[in-house]
């Protein structure tokens, strides 16, 4: 059960990563474009599994 | 082409802090197995789920040529406090015995030795000088590694007693003994742990941690009812003949999870915890580095002490890892000298470990082996 908890986890964490590449392309503004690469950062860490 | 730029941006970042983490987390520690070790065995041999996992810790046996007692040490339950894993390091690669044996193991949660404190600005390591250069450890943390364990649950009932704990405690090996065959990573591990003390008859299980000056249970030796008459006197010895105080505290009944208590209900052993103090995990401290993890010294918490915060005396001299560590092997080695004296056929002798005075006189450092000078097939990393 923990397993699968943790896949959806991370299934989760890709779809937000996803959404944030979505939203950094949409940007026109580039301090959003900036907080948009920064903020994934954290979740591209985590998929990776480094962080 | 600007948000190429802003993407390779932040693909440096990503790349910088992936390889900090990725380097801290695989930081090979290597052990020279002293002259008392016998044989090198795994946590997992005691229980097969936790094989090949990141918490299949090392157990170094080091054994005397006659039949004595048998001691647990746990050095690293709590990574982020670098005394007690430093202590169990110099048991391991400097203890000889003639009667009994030391059970130790250097990484009780390995997966928490791999990340530092989210927030915490934590140095990702530190080094221990040494007359060949130094030996460099992973700092840690009181958790297991979200990337073995993860997500937390919104509440974290404690097995088997059901009692309520913090959520993240799910992942603090001090919270969650006796363990749980079928639970989380560290659930599995404290099971082990437990399951090796069944296993091996161990009479004594002595867990090494460091606390906060602003936290009540310091300094001190947190006994099991079962423990409570040895505690006492290894305190009075101590106190007389060491050069240092420790006190002595009862494991409370009430408060479940921890080694002090659930191995001492669980097991026929005699659990006790060992506390020295730790500035660096005081709230109020001031830079978070290397340099307050290995010096102990800190003006706000000199001034927290002034102004009566503390449970325990501070100044500028601070907390000194040297002084920490030597604590915990005059501990030790008190507490074997009584066990001994009462229990002829439980007795456990060991000669070749350093006490308070000799580690702050020559430091920790003198009592850590080169790994250059032994053949790397002898070697084990943690």
């Amino acid at each position: 059960m923990d397993t699968i908890v943790t896949l959806l986890y991370y299934l989760l964490t890709a779809y937000v990563a996803v959404l944030l590449v979505r939203n950094f392309l949409k940007r026109k503004n580039w301090q959003e474009e900036v907080l948009y690469i920064l903020v994934l950062i954290p979740f591209i860490l985590r998929l990776l599994r480094l962080k | 082409m600007r948000k190429a730029a802003i993407a390779v941006l932040g693909a440096v970042l990503a790349l910088f802090a992936g390889t900090s983490f990725y380097r801290s987390r695989h930081l090979r520690e290597p052990v020279v197995p002293g002259p008392g070790v016998s044989r090198v065995v795994k946590l997992g041999d005691y229980f097969a789920p936790i094989r090949g996992t990141v918490n299949d810790a090392n157990v170094y046996v080091l054994e005397g040529k006659e039949p004595g007692g048998t001691i647990l040490l746990l050095g690293g339950t709590h990574p982020e406090e670098p005394a007690g894993r430093l202590a169990a390091w110099i048991f391991t690669e400097n203890a000889v015995l003639t009667r009994g044996r030391i059970l130790v193991i250097l990484s009780a949660n390995r997966s928490a030795t791999t990340a530092t404190r989210l927030g915490g600005a934590y140095p990702p390591d530190f080094t221990i000088p040494t007359a060949w250069g130094g030996q460099m450890f992973r700092m840690g943390d009181r958790w297991s590694n979200p990337l073995d364990q993860w997500p937390d649950p919104e509440v974290y009932l404690h097995y088997p007693t059901r009692q309520e704990l913090a959520y993240v405690d799910i992942r603090n090996l001090n919270r969650a003994f006796p363990g749980r065959p079928n639970g989380t990573l560290t659930e599995q591990t404290c099971f082990a742990i437990t399951e090796l003390i069944r296993r091996e008859k161990v009479d004594i299980e002595i867990d090494f941690h460091e606390a906060e000056l602003q936290y009540p249970v310091i300094s001190t030796i947190v006994a099991h009812e079962k423990g409570a008459d040895l505690a006492a006197a290894a305190s009075m010895f101590i106190s007389s003949l060491e050069g240092f105080s420790i006190g002595v505290e009862n494991s409370p009944k009430a408060l479940r999870g921890l080694s002090h208590r659930e191995i001492g209900d669980a097991t026929d052993a005699i659990s006790l915890l060992l506390e020295a103090p730790e500035p660096f995990l005081d709230a109020t401290r001031g830079r978070t580095n290397r340099e307050l993890l290995l010096t102990g010294k800190d003006e706000f918490v000199v001034r927290a002490g002034k102004r009566g915060l503390l449970f325990e005396k501070i100044d500028e001299k601070g907390w000194p890892i040297d002084v920490r560590v030597g604590r915990h092997t005059s501990t030790v080695l008190q507490l074997l000298e009584i066990w001994s004296a009462d229990h002829a056929d439980k007795a456990v002798d060991v000669t070749g470990v350093p006490r308070y005075g000799e580690v702050i006189q020559k430091g920790t450092g003198a009592f850590l082996k080169d790994p250059k000078t032994v053949d790397p097939a002898k070697l084990y990393f943690e």
